[in-house]
């Protein structure tokens, strides 16, 4: 256990499975690590799921260039690798005389990202393309690029292809010190310690933490919650793709969207908080949210709510992400990924290995990667098990659907608790294939989902549920 | 029940799920045995109600494990008899809640509280004293789950005081959301039937037939919270219906027929669509709240067809009146709306 790696990565977010899979698919030795049991338990779980095209980022900045190159990335690999995206484009609706005057402006900026597909639209052509859209809609910007995906997929197929790169994943267990070594660093864990020759920061929310554990004190996290609502997939019809808010002075307004499940998003807010760790929502937050939803799209407040969550942004006081590479202490910092990660991971991936190339570390492709990684089918625009002859006659499993709603099969449940990286309870299992998140919540699904899983994980049903602790 | 219906000549195909239903009535099925494509003259929707779970209740606060319905706990405990926890909080006070209760109790979980919004419990009488003798049970009323805090597991529930406005915690680590029945409909408005805005549950006339030809609809989907027997019951009228219309031939012609809404306090009336030639014997009737001795007005653009006297109403619990005004009912007019008067 003391032998030393190439790289620790101090978090498994969707940035820091992409670094470890990034890293390791080059050659290096990598260990990654997380307190959270596992993978994309942070803020990586719990965002709008946009593929931003950057439109919109400060022009110039490290963000606007990581998310324009971020996008095209994550739209490839997602269609390489199964995982649910659609270009459903986005428009940006304004309802007042601010908003409308707001829009040539935001228009510039997107050329100066290098965007040049957004144009504006009038009225009757945002009524057109969202006939549900509430009374009042002056104009709107439209820009077609902008796409949803499925974050959760993104997370897990990155940790997956960092294992098959022969990455560790140590989960459960938390960065506790770093001792600065002369060739190589002394990681303390909650439950052990890694010896690596670098280390690599990116611990979401906590980034500022682990810079300070290795002398620095350039930025800290800011934390700011977005609360979000998800509509049942019957409100999908209601809207064709993302229909964004004008951001003023005053407010930077609340989203509408398709998820890739078929369901609809109604948030996020914009609150900032002391506390890092709590995602809770709140009466206030959800009021919000349902007040602006009556306006912008009045029937979605008709259908039935399937889920209310919240994610927190590692927001600092500066305006960029916070990537430094530290090269005499062997640390690349990778922090302050504020609310373009999922977008980005991949080009925040490359930069890193860039950052230690320029060290003079080779990193080469492996020759030994295999076949590419293929996800399960969760999206509403995919084909998923349950319609498909070909697999459920070769597997009956896949023909049992156990959850109604979400029309989830024995035989993908089966499958998220031994795939690779497996699901190591309940929350777990429903990220990896959707069973129970539906509009029953379980009602129907959920007693024989739980005793299902803890047959195939090998975990009592009472670890899964937490009853015992 | 399964025999009755397999004597008859029934087919019965289990662990098969209906993932659609065409407007022009093709049903497609999958099941092990893969999938498959029907084409029924009729179909019949009977997927039933499902209890409106924390998130559709919009109840804030963190996303721990030990959050329930009755339909999920009782799954739980009597199915796969798996470990629930040690002390929980019911939400809701009829029949299914009492219900839920003595399964906690089964379990060997402590029920801390039951609480409702209303000023009082809707279950019979007899039953609710009963159970709340036999488990000792607080009934906290004018009381409502403000929000579920916990990491990982439930480790309380904030409590609202409606009354008072007060809050207070409680230390729990499960909560049973129990009624508040939601129909399940998506079948059915996937495939276009009319959605009544009331019971959120397709609309149909006495004998089930939805707005669109060849599906018809009967349960707890058309009116959700009934007893099983009422379901049964419901179902075996509607089927007797079917079997007379498609023995006559004219199965396939549409019947029409004229909505029918109800006012606050009422929460809804079924069948939700009626015709002067077609009488039914009852028309069902919910409401919102606790009312003494009222009349319900029976009325079409202005016009009273009838009136009837209820008993006391409580929520959740269905009363009926008589059908026999819908004879007078005007098939060329406006819904015909009932309020109480
Ligand atoms: C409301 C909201 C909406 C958003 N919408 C979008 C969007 O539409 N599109 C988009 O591209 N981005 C969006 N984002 C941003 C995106 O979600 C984040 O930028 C991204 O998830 C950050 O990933 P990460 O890996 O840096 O952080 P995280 O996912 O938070 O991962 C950090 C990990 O580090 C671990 N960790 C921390 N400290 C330690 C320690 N000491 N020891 C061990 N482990 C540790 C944590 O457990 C955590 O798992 C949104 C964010 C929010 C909050
Ligand atoms: C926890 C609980 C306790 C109850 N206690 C009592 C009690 O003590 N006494 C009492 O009288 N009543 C009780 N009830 C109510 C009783 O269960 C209902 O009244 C009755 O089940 C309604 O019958 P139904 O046929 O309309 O619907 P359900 O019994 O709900 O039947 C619907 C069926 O449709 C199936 N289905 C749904 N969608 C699909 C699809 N897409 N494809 C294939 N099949 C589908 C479901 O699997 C289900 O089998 C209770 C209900 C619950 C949930």
């Amino acid at each position: 256990m003391t032998d030393t790696v190439d790289a620790v990565v101090v978090g498994a977010g969707v940035v820091g499975c992409a670094i470890a899979r990034e890293l390791a698919r080059h050659g290096l030795s990598v260990t990654v690590v997380d307190r959270a049991a596992d993978v994309g338990e942070g803020t990586s779980k719990a965002n709008t799921a946009i593929l931003h095209t950057g439109f919109d980022t400060a022009p110039g900045s490290l963000e606007s260039r990581l998310v324009s190159q971020g996008y095209h990335l994550l739209v490839a690999y997602a269609e390489a690798a199964g995982i649910a995206v659609e270009p459903t484009g986005a428009l940006l609706v304004a309802w007042d005389d601010e908003q409308e005057a707001a829009l040539p402006g935001l228009l510039d900026k997107a050329r100066a990202n290098g965007y040049e597909a957004a144009r504006f639209i009038d009225a009757a052509e945002v009524r057109r393309r969202e006939p549900h859209l509430g009374p009042g809609a002056r104009a709107g910007l439209e820009v077609p690029g902008e796409s949803i995906i499925d974050p959760w997929s993104v997370t897990l197929a990155l940790a997956t292809e960092a294992t098959r790169a022969r990455a560790m994943l140590r989960l459960g267990t938390s960065v506790e010190g770093i001792a600065e070594g002369a060739d190589e660093h002394l990681v303390t864990l909650s439950d052990g310690r890694v010896r690596a020759r670098w280390v690599i920061n990116a611990a979401g929310l906590f980034s500022d933490r682990i810079d300070r554990m290795l002398g620095h004190d350039g930025f800290t996290i800011t934390p700011r919650r977005g609360q979000l609502i998800v509509f049942d997939k019957l409100a999908r019809g209601l809207v064709s793709g993302i229909v964004l808010p004008v951001p003023t002075e005053r407010s930077k307004g609340v989203l509408v969207l398709p998820t890739v499940w078929g369901n609809v998003l109604l948030g996020p807010t914009a609150e900032d908080l002391e506390d890092r760790g709590d995602t809770a929502t709140t009466e206030g937050g959800i009021d919000q949210l349902l007040a602006a939803g009556r306006a912008i799209l009045p029937p979605l407040l008709d259908e039935e709510v399937t889920a209310l969550y919240a994610g927190i942004r590692a927001a600092t006081e500066h305006r960029d992400y916070q990537i430094s590479l530290h090269a005499s202490q062997r640390y690349v910092c990778v922090g302050g990924i504020r609310s373009t990660g999922l977008t980005a991971a991949l080009a925040i991936a490359e930069h890193v290995a860039d950052l230690l190339r320029s060290t003079g570390l080779k990193l080469a492709v492996r020759d030994d990667l295999g076949p590419p990684l293929v996800m399960p089918a969760l999206g509403e625009a995919q084909q998923r098990p349950y319609q498909r002859a070909d697999l459920i006659e070769e597997d009956p499993e896949y023909g049992r659907v156990l959850c109604h709603c979400e029309q989830v099969t024995a035989g993908e449940v089966r499958d998220a608790c031994r795939s690779e990286v497996p699901a190591t309870d309940l929350a777990g299992v429903r990220r990896r294939t959707r069973a129970m998140n539906g509009r029953c919540n379980g009602f129907f699904c959920g007693a024989e989902v739980v005793a299902l899983s803890a047959a195939r994980t090998g975990r009592t049903a009472g670890q899964l549920t937490m009853v015992d602790r | 029940m399964t025999r009755l219906a397999t004597d008859s000549g029934a087919e019965l195909s289990l662990e098969t799920t209906v993932t659609g239903i065409d407007p022009s009535g093709v049903v497609s099925l999958v099941s092990p045995a893969g999938l498959a494509e029907l084409r029924p003259r009729a179909v019949l929707v009977a997927t039933g109600a499902r209890e409106r779970p924390r998130s559709a209740r919009l109840i804030p606060g963190d996303r721990p494990a030990g959050v329930f319905t009755t339909g999920l706990l009782q799954q739980w405990v009597h199915v796969h008899h798996l470990p629930v926890g040690r002390r929980a909080i019911v939400e809701g006070a009829e029949h299914v809640s009492f219900s839920a209760a003595m399964t906690l109790r089964d379990a060997g979980v402590e029920t801390v509280a039951m609480v409702t919004e209303l000023p009082r419990h809707q279950t019979l009488g007899g039953f609710a004293l009963a159970s709340r003798f036999l488990m000792g049970i607080p009934l906290l009323t004018s009381t409502r789950v403000a929000a579920v805090h916990g990491r990982g597991r439930v480790s309380s529930v904030e409590l609202a005081d409606l009354t008072s406005g007060r809050r207070r915690t409680v230390e729990v680590d499960t909560v049973v959301f129990t009624g508040e029945w939601v129909p399940d409909h998506e079948l059915a408005r996937r495939a276009g039937v009319r959605i009544d805005p009331a019971t959120k549950g397709p609309m149909t006339d006495g004998g089930g037939q939805t707005s669109v030809v060849g599906i018809l609809a009967a349960g707890n989907v058309v009116h959700p919270g009934e007893t099983a027997g009422m379901a049964a019951l419901g179902g075996r009228r509607v089927a007797q219906r079917l079997a007379e219309r498609l023995r006559r031939g004219d199965f396939d012609r549409p019947v029409g027929g004229v909505e029918v809404r109800v006012v606050e306090p009422l929460a809804w009336a079924w069948p939700n669509v009626v015709r002067p030639d077609d009488v039914p014997d009852r028309i069902l009737l919910r409401t919102r709240t606790f009312t003494g001795r009222r009349t319900v007005s029976v009325e079409q653009d202005g016009r009273v067809l009838g009136q009837a006297r209820l008993r006391h109403a409580t929520p959740n619990r269905s009363l009926s009146i008589g059908g026999g005004w819908v004879a007078d009912v005007d098939a060329a007019a406006g819904p015909v709306g009932l309020r109480l008067v």
